[in-house]
């Protein structure tokens, strides 16, 4: 950072003495040139720049932040087939979500529940609905308020992967989590 | 000479070339149970050559082999001139033919004489009025005077005056139950599921699905925009069904909890919801009414795996309905109660593949009806005797209709993936 710094001080001092590049200064002058003078421009420039710089590095970090928070928001957890229970591979990540949710009071989330299309088409409505609640159920258990959570089911009408396939069967049996209110700025869980 | 006529001009097909012929397999080899199609054994029925009118001896003639009642003789077309007043009754005896349909031109319609070839006389006949061919209603007064030669020969009407809902992508398409007159019930705005006709044919209800959520529409087919059934309008509301007299529609309802239950709402006057099933760690959906109106029979969670009971109308008298082994059966699911009270067909997962049982009510025993393929979704047609159900056996879901008496299978081709029919009872009546 601070060498940074340094180099465009010296490109700005450099463009100050009127734009010459230094290895073509002439050479044989005996007048000692004089050290660079104080440039009050160069200093506030370079302090701006630095603002900036720090301001840029916050708000990176910040988006950073956010997009991690967003993504551990979000982040789908599956189900076995014609199953509800919460895996227990998917509990740290249920456990990112209740800290992000208790950390944030104003935000509010949708569950929805998803089915592969193996099952029977009306009762996967049904079946996503109780995969919803399962989650929103641990969730609560954990400390989220009931108010910040609601649940949908899209039974198998929304499938992530439209192939016929073991793989996207996995994928298709989830629960996905959308924020409906407070989800920008989020706070970070302590 | 009319004689000579006849013999000469009317080209007979031979009866053993009838299955080369027919579009559709006679047997399909995933019926089992008891199941045998033994061709010959139903009267051979032949519908008489005659001038003009070819379109409606078509639709006729291949509605009433669709009553699965007869073994239709093909005659070729296009040969049949001059006056059919005199039938070669002698010629179609050697054929085996029990009874002859003659079609020919009266007024603004056809007259139908249905003749006993035994006997050698008309047994039955009936003016029957057209609209033109071109006319939105021609094929379904076709498909009526179809029905009714079929209930003059066996006491029962055929099954072509009827139709099926069912959906292709997001839409809901009615279509005569022949295969013809495709046509969108639902705008191509809106995501449908569910859909189900009114008893009377003039409406039909669907879940209109939204984000996860979604109201039970009723739409009137006749015109009109469709309106939301009251008690409907939060959370996800699915699998209507009417009650006989269409006064009522129960259906399933999601809940915050993660439940669904069934409940009814009074639709003659759009009032008095009421809850049939508190399933407070089950689901219970997929109603559907005995013909009697008394009984309803449904999908509940509550064993562990979705299984098939029973209720009272009010919600009372919970009992299970089709026997199964606990931990081994599959999940079973969309019941639909026979229109003579006596069965409730159902599809049962084996290996994680769907087939179609038909439970008889009274003794509580089952057959298991397909076994290629996956086969979902089962409807009775009002005869009790066909089903129409969804199947992948031709590699992609579509209509099949099956008899359940004969085995014999068709498909209603239709261009996309078809989910969820619902058969209508006759369309208008079941006179023509």
């Amino acid at each position: 950072m601070k060498s940074r710094s340094l180099m465009v001080f010296a490109l700005l001092a450099a463009a100050a003495c009127g734009g010459k590049k230094p290895a073509e200064a002439p050479a044989p002058a005996p007048a000692p040139t004089p050290a660079a003078p104080i440039d009050s421009t160069a200093i506030k420039a370079r302090m701006r720049q630095d603002s900036i710089n720090a301001a840029d590095a916050r708000a990176r970090a910040a988006a950073e932040l956010q997009a991690q928070l967003s993504a551990q928001l979000t982040a789908m957890i599956n189900f076995d087939f014609d199953k509800s229970d919460i895996m227990p591979g998917d509990m740290a990540n249920l456990d990112r979500k209740a800290a992000i949710l208790m950390a944030n009071p104003s935000l509010r989330i949708q569950i929805a529940g998803n089915c592969d299309n193996r099952g029977s088409d009306e009762y996967n409505l049904a079946l996503g609905n109780r995969r919803a609640a399962a989650a929103q159920r641990y969730l609560i258990n954990k400390g989220v308020s009931a108010g910040q959570l609601s649940i949908v089911s899209y039974g198998e009408e929304r499938p992530v992967n439209p192939a016929d396939n073991e793989a996207a069967w996995a994928q298709n049996r989830n629960d996905q989590f959308m924020p409906t209110a407070g989800g920008n700025n989020l706070m970070a869980p302590k | 000479m009319r004689r000579v006529l006849a013999l000469g001009i009317v080209t007979l097909t031979a009866a053993a070339s009838l299955a080369a012929q027919d579009p559709t397999p006679p047997i399909d080899r995933g019926v089992r149970v008891g199941i045998t199609y033994t061709a010959g054994t139903r009267p051979r029925l032949v519908v008489l050559p005659g001038p003009g009118l070819d379109s409606v001896r078509t639709i006729v003639q291949r509605d009433i082999d669709f009553s699965d009642r007869f073994e239709v003789l093909p005659l070729s077309r296009g040969d049949a001139a001059g006056t059919t007043s005199s039938v070669n009754y002698q010629l179609y005896r050697t054929l085996g033919a029990a009874y002859g349909v003659e079609i020919r031109p009266a007024g603004t319609g056809v007259e139908i004489r249905l003749h006993d070839i035994g006997a050698g006389s008309v047994r039955q006949q009936a003016v029957v009025p057209l609209p033109a061919e071109t006319d939105a209603g021609f094929r379904m007064a076709v498909h009526r005077a179809a029905d009714e030669v079929v209930r003059w020969i066996t006491g029962t009407p055929g099954i072509a005056a009827t139709r099926l809902l069912v959906l292709v992508g997001k839409r809901a398409y009615r279509v005569d139950s022949d295969g013809g007159a495709l046509a969108a019930v639902t705008s191509s705005g809106e995501t449908v599921l569910s859909p189900t006709w009114s008893p009377d044919g003039r409406s039909i209800a669907y879940t209109r699905f939204l984000d996860g959520t979604g109201p039970i529409m009723i739409q009137p087919l006749a015109g009109g925009a469709p309106r939301p059934v009251k008690g409907t309008e939060s959370q996800l509301n699915f699998t209507p069904a009417f009650s006989p007299d269409g006064r009522t529609l129960a259906f399933a309802r999601t809940d915050q909890e993660g439940g669904t239950d069934i409940y009814a709402v009074n639709v003659a006057d759009n009032c008095c919801l009421r809850r049939l099933t508190v399933g407070r760690f089950a689901d219970n959906l997929s109603p559907t009414y005995a013909p009697d109106g008394r009984r309803i029979a449904f999908v509940s969670t509550r064993p562990g795996s979705p299984q098939i009971y029973a209720m009272s109308s009010d919600g009372t008298d919970q009992e299970l309905l089709a026997p199964f082994d606990y931990g081994a059966t599959g999940a079973s699911n969309a019941p639909e109660w026979s229109p003579d009270g006596a069965s409730v067909a159902f599809h049962r997962d084996i290996d994680r593949a769907q087939q179609i049982f038909i439970l008889e009510v009274g003794s509580r025993r089952f057959k298991q009806l397909t076994s290629s393929g996956r086969n979902s979704d089962p409807t009775w047609a009002p005869d009790g005797r066909h089903l129409a159900f969804v199947s992948d056996r031709s590699g992609r879901g579509q209509v099949w209709v099956i008899d359940t008496e004969s085995g014999r299978i068709r498909q209603i081709p239709l261009s996309g993936e078809a989910r969820l029919p619902h058969w209508s009872r006759h369309v208008g009546g079941t006179t023509p």
